[in-house]
């Protein structure tokens, strides 16, 4: 078999002759011009964008297609990678010869999530997608990643719970879930894009910040988003550079965990690398030996917390559309702010000034956002495909004298504008 | 921690003393299995680095900070996930999972699926019949009649036959030794060396609880493996491809075709004034579904913003289908419809999913129905036509494309040429041929 740039100085075309596809202009993403994709497919590709390169899931609606576009995205990369003269193909570094992205489909929720943690510790960028059962069975091993320190995505595709619910329905009812997923009540990260196309660009972002902190990160998408296809260009979207895993260099002194003040994430040290790495489940010093100290077990946990909370800030992203004089907030998060979004442009055409602070990250709570938001309003509107979980925090930042409402449905169906307005009195 | 530069060869042991002694009680069988493992390693004088112990929970699961290697603690029967992960991720390591007879029967479907799977991992169970850590408690190993803290008047569950459930499940390479085998360590070293999934089963004493419970010392041990009606020795040596050079190998030699993802250009114009909504109703398998993305996309080829939500029960062959789509010029915000300007019914499903619907719809709107089906009341403009019949001069996979096609020639909402341009621009060549003779016939019923 013949295959082309094998040989001599010609340019080497970016697919070998078998695969009859032109070749695409750049390496990354194949993402070219408008679209009409759904939100699975965006978070697919928004992986990919981030250079991830391992993925485990188990089938369940409405997240299976993550796993389908993974696969065929990863393997896509793993040839590319094979073919002749792409040393690295298109990963930062140089990767041994073994390496083969890849996606599998594991015996259940528990492998999936316990394969990631351990491609993650092996160097990899893992992700896992699931709908609200799968968090169920996740939930475990999340407090692993948490206490191990180990960057992973996990991406909710929610769907009407609890239990198995209404699967091929929509609903948002894993807020404070994802909140509160694990034993020990360690603080998360946790995305929530509104479009398509912040699907794309938060799965993106998630895995910048779970390298950044070393931590998992939550993308919570419905099934509103998830398999709802919309117009959309993903080139065109702004996404801020990438960013990859500190790794301790080979020459220092190598340390798992760093509990030290201000909260420093620690490099890694990848399983299979130039140090001897070491990894627990349970409470440790910073060299991950088991440790039953009080001392240093408040130091770790105060770590935990600490990287976390004291990056509120950071990992904050909220879109604000105020209005001067306006007495009325409406505030929300996903596909429900899409809702509040004409909810907001037909009481302004009826004369009524209200501002509208949609949330991206929910966890850490973006409280400096949320309370500057706050200028001049008595009353907050808080729309939810839930019975009021998130309107929980924003009861806690009110000032006294601002009121809260909530706009509560969790019958499957998409709040209304109308039903926002009218609940909260605007109507 | 350090170990820089390059690893020191020959290795006189892959144990340390220090982070103290070994943890666990005298006579205990897993001071034996640890130290067979150091044994093991040092014969095969392995890099420690590209070594990784993996644990889980039980009294086994403390003996990976002894050894030198990399390791990895993980949650009460996963480590055979995490190991598989870290093997997966790099093949080129050597991955040594260590857990317990209690791990198995948490995380048994792990064995069962990495056994079948071939991941090529080294499971060594510590197999003491029972929960040490805990307090004695029976396990999946426990043999029939055993005493245990939950068995207090024997066990009346039959023990698992770990070495046969394994090789049932395709198992490539598996053995069962006790701790008294002399042979223990060169066992585990052709365990270690296997290139895919191998299991040791080493049946031990918990000098704990098991073992004085029920008066076991060597010779009963070895006993107690005849009376299970069970062999020890290498019982599974049918070594077959690792997984991961079986995956890298179907993708190859596969060559998956790059899926086409062609960019939507505005060829087209369109008369949409303002956002306008659609529904289309039938049954699953009409293809219901994918033919509004391709009408979307076409409606997109026309310079519009399109969203498709839309709604199906878990079934999959039976049942009602129906796709919402909404056409802008603008963002399209709030994604379903209050109140559709066009709803297109095929089915009886179809109707039956939208009959309180088309009850409801004002005066502006147009039904477009298959004229057998039998509509309600409505205020709406109701079009019908035999979109079955055309279906079945064409295909009866068309009715969906027929449907939007009439609508369309009904409409102008855009041109039929953009409807064409989506089919032949994103639908594999065949069923484009098939598709676009179904825009003809479509428009066709609605032209006179």
């Amino acid at each position: 078999m013949e295959v082309p740039g094998q040989s001599g100085s010609e340019p080497v075309p970016f697919f070998n002759g078998l695969l009859a596809i032109p070749a695409p202009a750049h390496t990354e993403g194949l993402e070219m011009g408008r679209e009409f994709l759904e939100g699975n497919e965006a978070i697919a590709r928004g992986a990919m964008k981030a250079r991830c390169d391992f993925f485990a899931g188990y089938p369940i609606t409405p997240a299976s297609s993550i796993l389908h576009y993974m696969l065929d995205l990863l393997v896509e990369k793993g040839v590319r990678n094979l073919l002749p003269g792409r040393p690295g193909g298109c990963f930062a570094q140089k990767v041994p010869d073994t390496f083969f992205p890849m996606a599998i489909q594991a015996e259940d929720e528990i492998a999936s999530i316990g394969f990631c943690i351990g491609a993650a510790m092996a160097g990899r960028k893992a992700m896992t997608a699931t709908s609200g059962p799968g968090i169920s069975l996740y939930s475990e091993n999340v407090g692993l990643a948490q206490i191990g320190e180990t960057p992973l995505v996990i991406v909710n595709v929610q769907r009407q719970g609890p239990a198995t619910g209404s699967a091929t329905k929509g609903a948002e009812g894993d807020i404070q879930f994802t909140r509160w997923v694990t034993s020990g009540g360690l603080p998360v990260i946790a995305l929530s894009p509104a479009t398509v196309g912040e699907a794309y660009e938060l799965t993106y972002r998630a895995f910048n910040l779970a390298e950044q902190y070393r931590s998992p990160v939550f993308v919570l998408t419905s099934k509103e988003i998830g398999v709802t296809r919309e117009s959309v260009d993903l080139d065109a979207i702004a996404l801020p550079p990438l960013v990859e895993r500190t790794r301790a260099a080979d020459d220092e002194e190598y340390l798992p965990h760093r509990f030290g003040r201000p909260a420093n994430v620690p490099a890694i040290a990848d399983f299979g690398g130039a140090h001897i790495a070491r990894y627990t489940t349970s409470t440790h010093d910073q060299a991950a030996y088991l440790t039953t100290q009080p001392a240093v077990i408040q130091e770790m946990i105060d770590h935990y917390v600490a990287k976390i909370d004291e990056a509120a800030d950071d990992i904050a992203l909220v879109k604000r559309d105020f209005q001067e004089g306006a007495e009325t907030l409406i505030l929300s998060y996903g596909i429900t702010s899409r809702s509040a979004a004409v909810a907001v442009r037909e009481a302004r055409t009826r004369g009524i000034r209200v501002s509208a602070l949609v949330l991206q990250t929910l966890w850490p709570v973006p409280e400096r956002a949320i309370l500057a938001a706050l200028d001049g309003i008595r009353r907050i509107i808080v729309p939810e495909m839930n019975m009021g979980q998130y309107r929980l925090e924003i009861e806690r930042l009110a000032p006294a004298g601002v009121a809260v409402f909530g706009v509560n449905k969790m019958n499957t169906t998409l709040i209304s504008p109308a039903e926002i307005l009218r609940t909260g009195g605007l109507l | 921690m350090r170990t820089t530069g390059a690893a020191a060869a020959p290795c006189a042991t892959y144990m340390t003393d220090k982070v103290g002694p070994l943890p666990f009680c005298p006579g205990c069988g897993h001071h034996v299995v640890t130290k067979a493992l150091n044994q093991a390693l040092v014969k095969l004088q392995l890099d420690p680095r590209m070594v990784v112990i993996v644990t889980d929970i039980g009294c086994i699961g403390l003996s990976d900070r002894y050894f030198t290697t990399n390791a990895f603690h993980g949650l009460h029967g996963r480590s055979v996930t995490y190991a598989c992960g870290l093997k997966l991720a790099r093949p080129e390591l050597t991955v040594v999972a260590l857990k317990g007879d209690g791990g198995c029967g948490i995380g048994g479907t792990h064995v069962l699926n990495v056994a079948r799977r071939n991941i090529g991992i080294t499971l060594i169970v510590a197999n003491n019949f029972n929960y040490g850590m805990t307090g004695g408690q029976h396990s999946v190993t426990t043999p029939s009649e055993g005493i245990t803290s939950t068995t207090p008047w024997g066990n009346v569950e039959e023990p698992m036959d770990l070495c046969g459930t394994a090789i049932a499940a395709g198992a490539a390479w598996v053995a069962r030794g006790t701790m008294f085998d002399k042979d223990l360590a060169d066992v585990m070293a052709r365990a270690l060396a296997q290139p895919g999934f191998a299991l040791l089963d080493v049946w031990e004493l918990c000098t704990a609880y098991y073992a004085p419970r029920n008066q076991i010392k060597k010779k009963e041990l070895d006993e107690l493996v005849e009376r299970c009606g069970l062999q020890r020795g290498v019982l599974a040596d049918t070594p077959r491809a690792e997984y991961s050079a079986r995956y890298r190998a179907a993708y190859e030699a596969g060559r998956p075709a790059l899926r086409r993802r062609p960019a939507i250009e505005v060829q087209h114009g369109n008369s949409v004034e303002r956002q306008t909504g659609l529904v289309i109703a039938g049954s699953a398998g009409q293809k219901i579904r994918s033919t509004a993305t391709l009408f979307a996309q076409a409606a997109m080829f026309s310079g519009l913003d399109a969203t498709q939500k839309d709604d199906y029960p878990i079934t999959v062959m039976t049942g009602h289908s129906l796709s919402e789509l909404i056409f802008s010029r603008e963002r399209i915000d709030y994604t379903a419809i209050e109140s559709p300007d066009y709803l297109l019914v095929i089915s009886e499903e179809g109707l039956i999913s939208t009959r309180d619907r088309i009850q409801r719809l004002p005066d502006t709107c147009t039904v477009y129905a298959e004229q057998s089906l039998d509509l309600p009341a409505t205020s709406a403009r109701v079009v019908r036509y035999p979109i079955a019949q055309a279906a079945a001069r064409n295909s009866k996979q068309s009715m969906a494309v027929i449907a939007l096609a009439a609508m369309l020639q009904d409409t102008g909402l855009f041109p039929l040429d953009a409807f064409a341009r989506a089919i032949s621009t994103f639908q594999a060549p065949k069923l484009a041929e098939v598709n676009l003779k179904a825009v003809q016939a479509g428009a066709a019923l609605l032209s006179a």
